[in-house]
């Protein structure tokens, strides 16, 4: 038997199929501005008859009539985090539009979470405009700031940010200096708003950003705390829906 | 759910009260019966009830009023001080209108300074409160309550005697002790009531302005439920979500209905909406009924005071009674002082009390449902 799970986001709709060790196979498709479409389509792309169960999660999770069940994003992040590394004790995701912390106990369940969903400043909303505006594609960024030295950016809002940077160019400080420094202040930011839980143990960052190393680093100087990654980070939503299924179906099936 | 279709109409009279009494309120002031407007929960109404008033609470609870309200006052000011106040102006509610005199109460930073605005409109009274829960604090307190006797006296041009505040501390009480027999049904589990219901019932009575009927009325409702609870088959326990922080007004809504559907109950409110504003009774039988009624309302554990250890009390007791399996602290945006004590709150719930806690920061609009939403299934998926 196989689970499947799908999570769909702000950007992507991602799947992902389980059967009980193994994710076996993973698809990411972009989410149009019909949400629950794209969800069809990735479901009929990924659904067989092996399929005993599916769980949908994300914020168009109400949108899969086939579904057997729902669960929240929180709840498949915490979970797909500790499969891919069974020792996280939390979960930081920068997200596009919004950031969240989840905190695991030992059994890997969710005891506590944040999620900042208000404000732009702090998700990857923020290092995109501010990466378009010193014109450096974000992929490249870590050898863009190598052996650069942070300067500081003390606004906390996107918009304000902006002209802080625009200053700070006119002024001809160095292009990545003031990468390195828009980096220091979301991580730093971000690790201030993740202590406000209790962390302690390995942290598992994802989300867009993880990718890059310099963003673990950077955000594990400012946590003090382990920071680990996993090439699937990004699917984790759909990682822990699917092996949720899986104990459901187990449970139903005993 | 099922038991609100089941409910005879007395009860939709209940929620409808405030919607019925625009009516009633224009049917009082033709009966020449005084009218009190009030903001918070601190107001002693048996001094009002006392000349025969009634007491009509004017927190508002939509949004509609605040761009008004903006014109005068800064954006980042707490939407329950924006809505009311912005009503006011506007002159859109009727309990604001039909009001004689309005008092209100030196409680958090931003209400006080919108009462002195408020003076434009209408004669305001406002009492001293003070923001600690000491001797001396009673002493001042007591003296304020004697004070709005008088300013009460003058204004309505009549006498207030010991025995009418007695009989109406009496009437008070049975008041409270009918609301707090309704709202502890749900001690039972799985709870025989919604969390949206009790917020309805608590909600209209106090727009039900012939107090002396209100225990009758109630425990009418009470019987009703009672019985479709006996014949109800489905008694599978679900996860039980306490309310606590700022008053829901406007939010009620948004948060009751997002724990509810999430397959969780609402048990209890510990907030003005529920147990704050109605757990404490007034000593009928003390000697000094001043300082009865003073030493009660001072007790209240709001956040306007410092420190406030009657909400730890409160909540405490509230948790145990009521077998409370996580908190929810519902914050209104802007507002300090409950912000503050957010802290302290998740402290106390998950050190002391081992169960889990979650705040919410929201304001009257429904530009975060979604997120409530998901943040509230979340929460319930925890548990
Ligand atoms: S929360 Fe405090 S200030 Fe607000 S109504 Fe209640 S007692 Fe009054
Ligand atoms: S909710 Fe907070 S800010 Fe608003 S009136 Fe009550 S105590 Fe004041």
């Amino acid at each position: 038997m196989l689970s499947l799970g799908i999570d769909s986001g702000s950007t992507t709709t991602k799947g992902a199929l389980f059967d009980g060790t193994n994710i076996v196979r993973t698809q990411v498709i972009p989410t149009t501005s019909n949400p629950k479409e794209s969800m069809r389509r990735l479901y009929e792309e990924m659904h067989t008859d092996q399929v005993g169960y599916v769980v949908a999660t994300g914020y168009g999770r109400e949108l899969l009539p086939q579904a057997d069940k729902r669960v929240t994003e929180i709840t498949c992040h915490a979970r797909g985090a500790a499969f891919l590394c069974p020792k996280t004790g939390a979960v930081v995701d920068i997200g596009g539009q919004d950031s969240k912390v989840i905190l695991l106990d030992r059994d890997r369940n969710v005891v506590d979470f944040l999620m900042n969903d208000k404000c732009a400043a702090g998700t990857g909303r923020f290092i995109e405009v501010m990466m378009r505006i010193l014109e450096e594609d974000l992929k490249n960024i870590d050898q863009f700031v190598a052996g650069k030295h942070p300067v500081n950016i003390t606004s906390m809002c996107t918009v304000f940010a902006e002209s802080e940077i625009v200053s700070l160019l006119a002024q001809g400080v160095d292009r990545g200096d003031i990468a390195l420094g828009i980096i220091q202040s979301i991580c730093k930011r971000t690790s201030f708003f993740a202590k406000r839980l209790n962390l302690h143990d390995t942290v598992f960052f994802s989300g867009g950003l993880a990718q890059f190393p310099i963003f673990c680093r950077t955000l594990e100087e400012f946590l003090q705390l382990p920071v680990v990654t996993h090439p699937m980070a990004q699917l984790a939503g759909a990682i822990g829906a699917s092996v949720i299924g899986y104990q459901k179906a187990k449970q139903i099936l005993k | 759910m099922e038991i609100k279709k089941e409910l005879p109409a007395i009860f939709e009279e209940f929620a409808q009260a405030r919607r019925n009494s625009f009516i009633t309120a224009k049917e009082l002031k033709d009966k020449d019966i005084p009218m009190v407007g009030v903001f918070c929960t601190y107001f002693p109404n048996e001094i009002a009830n006392a000349m025969g008033a009634v007491v009509v609470g004017l927190c508002s609870t939509s949004d509609e009023t605040i761009p008004e309200a903006e014109k005068d006052l800064p954006r980042n000011l707490c939407p329950l001080i924006k809505s009311s106040y912005g009503f006011a102006k506007t002159d859109k509610c009727p309990f604001f209108y039909f009001s004689d005199l309005i008092v209100g109460e030196t409680t958090c930073d931003g209400k006080k300074k919108m009462y002195e605005y408020l003076g434009e409109f209408k004669p305001v009274h406002v009492m001293e409160l003070p923001n600690t829960q000491s001797e001396n604090a009673l002493v001042l307190w007591k003296s304020e309550i004697i004070k709005l006797k008088e300013v009460l006296e003058k204004h309505f041009e009549t006498t207030i005697t010991e025995e009418q505040i007695r009989e109406a501390v009496h009437i008070k009480n049975e008041e409270r002790k009918a609301l707090k027999r309704l709202y502890a049904l749900p001690k039972l589990v799985p709870s025989p009531i919604s969390g949206m219901d009790i917020y309805n019932i608590l909600y209209g009575s106090t727009f039900k302005f012939d107090k002396k009927a209100i225990p009758q009325e109630i425990d009418k409702i009470i019987e009703k439920i009672k019985a479709e609870y006996e014949a109800r088959e489905d008694k599978t326990r679900k996860p039980r979500i306490l309310i606590t922080g700022c008053p829901l007004g406007g939010v009620s809504e948004k948060i009751i209905r997002a724990v509810e559907a999430q397959g969780a109950e609402v048990v209890c409110f510990e907030n003005c909406n529920g147990a704050k504003s109605v757990e404490e009774l007034v000593d009928e039988d003390a000697a000094d009924i001043y300082e009865a009624i003073a030493r009660r309302y001072l007790n209240i554990g709001c956040s306007c005071m410092s420190p406030n250890p009657h909400r730890l009390r409160l909540l405490g007791q509230l948790i145990d009674e009521y077998q409370v399996d996580a908190v929810v602290d519902v914050i209104l945006q802007a507002c300090h002082t409950y912000n503050v004590e957010t802290l302290m709150i998740k402290r106390f719930v998950n050190q002391e009390k081992g169960i889990p806690y979650m705040s919410i920061e929201t304001d009257y609009s429904t530009a975060d449902a979604g997120q409530i939403n998901t943040r509230m299934a979340a929460f319930v998926e925890m548990l």
